[in-house]
């Protein structure tokens, strides 16, 4: 027998390890967190299961350790909504692949989290189940899109939590939350059951407490889907972290994203250099690199993203599930209607935005060039592994803001990808871990690496994890509420 | 129509794919099943749900580009084409766009500009008395041919005629039919085709404005629709006023044609690769595999029977051009009994046959087997039987089968041999008939020989052929002399 407390202490690879010691009854892991998910007041869940089901066989890697799922990925017979109105009440028919790679490996599903609407945002301030509130302070917001997964983890309301990176929904709300963030290589996790954002980029990750945990969840999730085109066999076993140096590690550090004028605020720039220090301490050798395109990865982004957003969301009609806003006569005005009522703004605005830059006689000029800047960037990250084992910048320009400081702004709003976007253009992998706090709350720092080099990223992070001894258990107070 | 215009038109045919399961999911093709039982979260487009190519369809694909001798291409791309449309669940159809799977090629005199793959739309059901969209209470939608496999086949603007638009259609539908790889019918619209038509003077370089006329679901339709609209285009051109681009529909029924869609009002499908696939790659394994089940092609087959065979190029287009008429024609020549059944007279015999069954129908599933028709040539050729009685005799077979020696013993039919003397009976009955008729053959006036050949004919139900009648009956007349 545990107290609940203890049992919210351990880590997600910590308590699998006391359940299949026998020492922990998953069924009542399962209970001390969905006591605790139920009691919550910072808006990270929008649905909790209420019980885990059938108890995990005994050599379940995951060993009953419940898990919290992104609003987004469909899950049979529970709501998943996408953090839209259009989407009320929507119970899919069918199981996102990498959840149910999920509950196959013994982690039950504990709830789904709250999210940015279609993970449309950095704040978690665009759900149409209200905002998220950060466990470190309850003024601020926790980032997004996968807010309610950053905050459920940090917060202690779940020992690990899934959620989706588009340009940064993972990694970003990961950074501002003191957690651990993940985004796979693309194609490393299936899709399929992924309500689409954009499509090109859209992947699923882990969000935990530490980098043995994202191993664990991500060891889970990869692998090679026959109903996702996209999807591939992952090259190499992802294993637990072990590695407790940087000796012989090149970390390339970019001038255009973390430069004087990439608009870093000096306590992040502060923890961030602090962290190089150290990686330089633990052997690591940190240079300055160039990545000259990445200053309009955040353009090219902001067209790609709303183009294949723009098709993603007009199946929403209220035709066959969801929504529907009856109009006045025809079929049109119904679509109208539905739409009108269904989506919020920033989704509006990104269809709009995507649809423009797909018509005929701009499609060359923002698509196609926005394309063209892609593969430009791409271009610059290989050349710059061809240096060094990876690129470092601090995840986020800043800490968790303020609720509602930047929502009159949608400029500012998107530079909270500034850091992260290249990465997803890119299609490679890239890891946030919480290195510090500034102003009382926690500083995300980011290593990117080549295609499929999850496993060098997981054991780089782990060295460092250790030596930063990062502590977030302040967070896990505050969360119970 | 005016001899100072000439039409320039092209064709664009939709054909669906008789594979066992849909374009880009798993549900299996259906025809008449209960609405909405072949579906899933793919075809349905639910959120989440992701598209997989149809090898099959892709490998039946290409066995069209190689029959119509098109440009394979190694690497070609889906893109999606946006529009909103309560039969399209996604908000739009995967298709391909800018870089085909096939293009160039030629059928007959007709070239191929581009051939494709893309998913058919659901069934728009309207519910009404009238059995129109406009006035139809509601529209139900039947998703089960929603995602069928379609290749769309694009002409050049390589055909002068409504005549020659037809024949063409037929030539491109056998052609389909001996691949194997539709039903190719167009009252079940496996088989459908638009057609872009324009006028110009002629020996004009320049081309017209086009229209486009939509869905003709029959050949006769295609016909008579093609010629609707050169004749309303002249009339325009004509009257000094000029074509507008539009889009038009034909109704059969009152042969009216009325506008769908002016050029102001044609959609902008904001076209961009679809981010779900990844490219479509054929190697030379796939294009040799589709090439070995290549069958010998009716314009092939066409070619064969006049230059080994000896038939007419109209007739041999008759044959080939109709699969199972080309098919009951080498049956017929195989069968043991063809031996005295020369090409030529087997493939007259085979249009009397078609003309008693119908031009729709198969010969195969009339009660005339191949080589009872063949005996019957035989017969003929051998002079055992008359060319009338031949055609009694093939009545009878059409009627109830049977074999045509069997046929010939039991109605009497065999040809009555000039020594008969019953028949130089009714030769001098003939002439005793028609005294006047009988005195100017003998002063020469062969033509009024007809009436005495009549009587012959009749006499002898035809057991002789007309000639051998009429150069009895001039021998008996001048023997009198």
């Amino acid at each position: 027998m545990s107290s609940a407390d203890e049992l919210i202490a351990l880590t997600g690879a910590e308590a699998a390890a006391r359940v299949r010691a026998g020492d922990v009854d998953p069924a009542e892991l399962f209970a001390a967190y969905r006591e605790r998910a139920a009691a919550e007041d910072l808006g990270a869940f929008t649905w909790l299961a209420d019980s885990p089901g059938e108890p995990p066989p005994p050599d379940a890697p995951l060993a009953g350790v419940p898990v919290a799922v992104k609003d987004l990925f469909c899950v049979r017979d529970v709501p998943s909504q996408a953090g839209s109105r259009i989407l009320e009440g929507y119970r899919p028919p069918y199981t996102a692949t990498v959840v149910e790679r999920l509950l196959a490996a013994g982690a039950p599903l504990l709830g789904k989290t709250n999210q940015d609407e279609f993970a449309m945002g950095s704040s978690n301030e665009n759900s149409a189940f209200g905002p998220v509130l950060n466990p470190w302070d309850r003024t601020r917001v926790p980032g997004g899109s996968s807010g309610g997964s950053a905050a459920a983890v940090a917060g202690g309301l779940a020992p690990w939590a899934i959620g989706t990176d588009t340009g940064g929904s993972i990694r970003q709300p990961a950074a501002l939350c003191g957690v651990v963030g993940l985004k796979p290589t693309y194609g490393a996790c299936s899709r399929y059951g992924m309500i689409a954002f954009a499509s090109s980029l859209d992947q699923a990750g882990p969000l935990t407490r530490d980098v043995t945990d994202a191993a664990l969840l991500l060891r889970a999730m990869i692998g090679r889907d026959r109903r996702d085109s996209t999807s591939v066999e992952f090259p190499g076993a992802i294993v637990p972290p072990r590695r407790q140096d940087l000796r012989g590690v090149r970390l390339g550090v970019p001038e255009e994203l973390c430069g004087e004028q990439s608009g870093i605020e000096p306590g992040v720039r502060e923890r961030f250099e602090a962290t190089l220090a150290l990686a330089e301490q633990l052997g690591a050798a940190v240079e300055r690199c160039r990545l000259p395109h990445a200053p309009h990865a955040l353009s090219a982004y902001y067209l790609i993203a709303p183009a294949e957003a723009s098709a993603n969301l007009a199946r929403f009609d209220g035709v066959r599930y969801g929504l529907r806003v009856d109009g006045e006569r025809e079929l049109t005005e119904m679509y109208c209607a539905t739409r009108a009522a269904g989506f919020g703004a920033e989704v509006k605005r990104r269809i709009m935005l995507g649809t423009y830059a797909l018509s005929s006689g701009y499609y060359e000029a923002y698509y196609g060039t926005a394309q063209k800047v892609r593969t430009k960037i791409a271009e610059d990250f290989a050349s710059a592994f061809e240096r060094f084992d990876f690129v470092a910048t601090p995840t986020s320009p800043w800490v968790a803001f303020p609720l509602g400081s930047k929502l009159e702004d949608p400029l500012a709003m998107y530079l909270n990808d500034f850091c992260t976007v290249p990465m997803s253009l890119a299609g490679i992998p890239a890891i946030s871990i919480p290195c510090g706090l500034s102003q009382g709350l926690p500083v995300g720092f980011q290593l990117a690496g080549p295609a499929f080099s999850e496993q060098a990223l997981l054991d780089a992070a782990y060295a460092l994890e250790l030596a930063l001894g990062f502590d977030g258990s302040a967070a896990r107070r505050e969360g119970g509420g | 129509m005016s001899a100072r215009f000439e039409p320039v038109i092209g064709l664009e045919i939709h054909v669906q794919l008789k594979t066992r399961t849909k374009m880009f999911c798993g549900c299996e093709l259906s025809f008449g099943a209960p609405p909405n039982t072949h579906t899933c979260p793919v075809c349905l487009g639910l959120p989440g749900a992701l598209p997989v190519a149809n090898a099959r369809a892709v490998h039946f694909a290409l066995k069209i580009g190689l029959a119509l001798g098109c440009e394979i291409a190694p690497r070609s791309l889906f893109h999606r084409k946006n529009y909103f449309y309560p039969d399209l669940p996604k908000g739009y159809q995967i298709s391909q766009y800018d870089v085909p799977l096939c293009r160039g090629g030629r059928l007959g005199d007709v070239r191929i500009h581009r051939v494709h793959l893309e998913e058919d739309a659901a069934k728009l059901v309207h519910v009404s008395s009238s059995g129109r969209i406009h006035g139809s209470e509601r529209t139900v939608v039947d998703f089960n041919r929603g995602g069928t496999p379609l290749v769309e086949i694009v002409t050049e603007p390589d055909i002068r005629s409504p005549e020659h638009a037809r024949e063409w259609l037929t030539l491109l539908r056998a052609t389909l039919k001996a691949l194997g790889v539709s039903d190719v019918d167009m009252s079940q619209g496996s088989l459908r085709c638009d057609a872009n038509v324009s006028v110009r003077p002629v020996g004009a370089g320049e081309l017209g404005v086009k229209t486009e006329l939509k869905n003709m679901n029959s050949f006769r339709f295609l016909q008579d629709g093609l010629r609707a609209e050169i004749e309303r285009q002249v009339g325009l051109l004509e009257a000094g006023l000029a074509v507008e681009q539009e889009t038009i529909h034909f109704d059969p029924a009152s042969r009216r044609l009325s506008t769908l869609r002016s050029k102001e009002e044609a959609h902008d499908y904001r076209y961009f690769p679809e981010p779900d696939l990844v490219p479509l790659l054929v190697d030379e394994r796939m294009i040799e595999a589709a090439r070995r089940e290549l069958p010998e092609l009716p314009a092939e087959r066409a070619q064969r029977f006049q230059a080994e065979l000896g038939l007419s190029a109209e007739r041999a287009r008759e044959l080939a051009f109709r699969p199972e008429r080309g098919d009951f024609f080498e049956a017929a020549l195989a069968s043991s009994d063809g031996r005295g059944a020369p090409p030529s007279s087997l493939a007259n015999w085979i249009s009397l046959l078609i003309e008693r069954i119908g031009a729709d129908g198969d010969p195969a599933e009339s009660k005339v087997t191949p080589g009872a028709l063949a005996r019957l040539v035989a017969m003929v050729e051998a002079g055992e039987v008359s060319r009338d009685a031949g055609r009694t005799v093939l009545a009878e077979l059409v009627r109830n089968g049977g074999d045509p020696v069997e046929i010939v013993a039991r109605e009497g039919l065999g040809r009555v041999s000039a020594d008969d003397e019953g028949l130089a009976e009714i030769i001098a009955a003939a002439i005793a008939s028609d005294p006047d008729a009988a005195a100017k053959v003998r002063e020469g006036s062969t033509k009024a020989i007809g009436p005495l050949v009549g009587y012959v004919m009749r006499e002898t139900k035809g057991r002789l052929d007309g000639g051998e009648a009429r150069r009895l009956i001039l021998e008996r007349l001048q023997a009198r002399d």
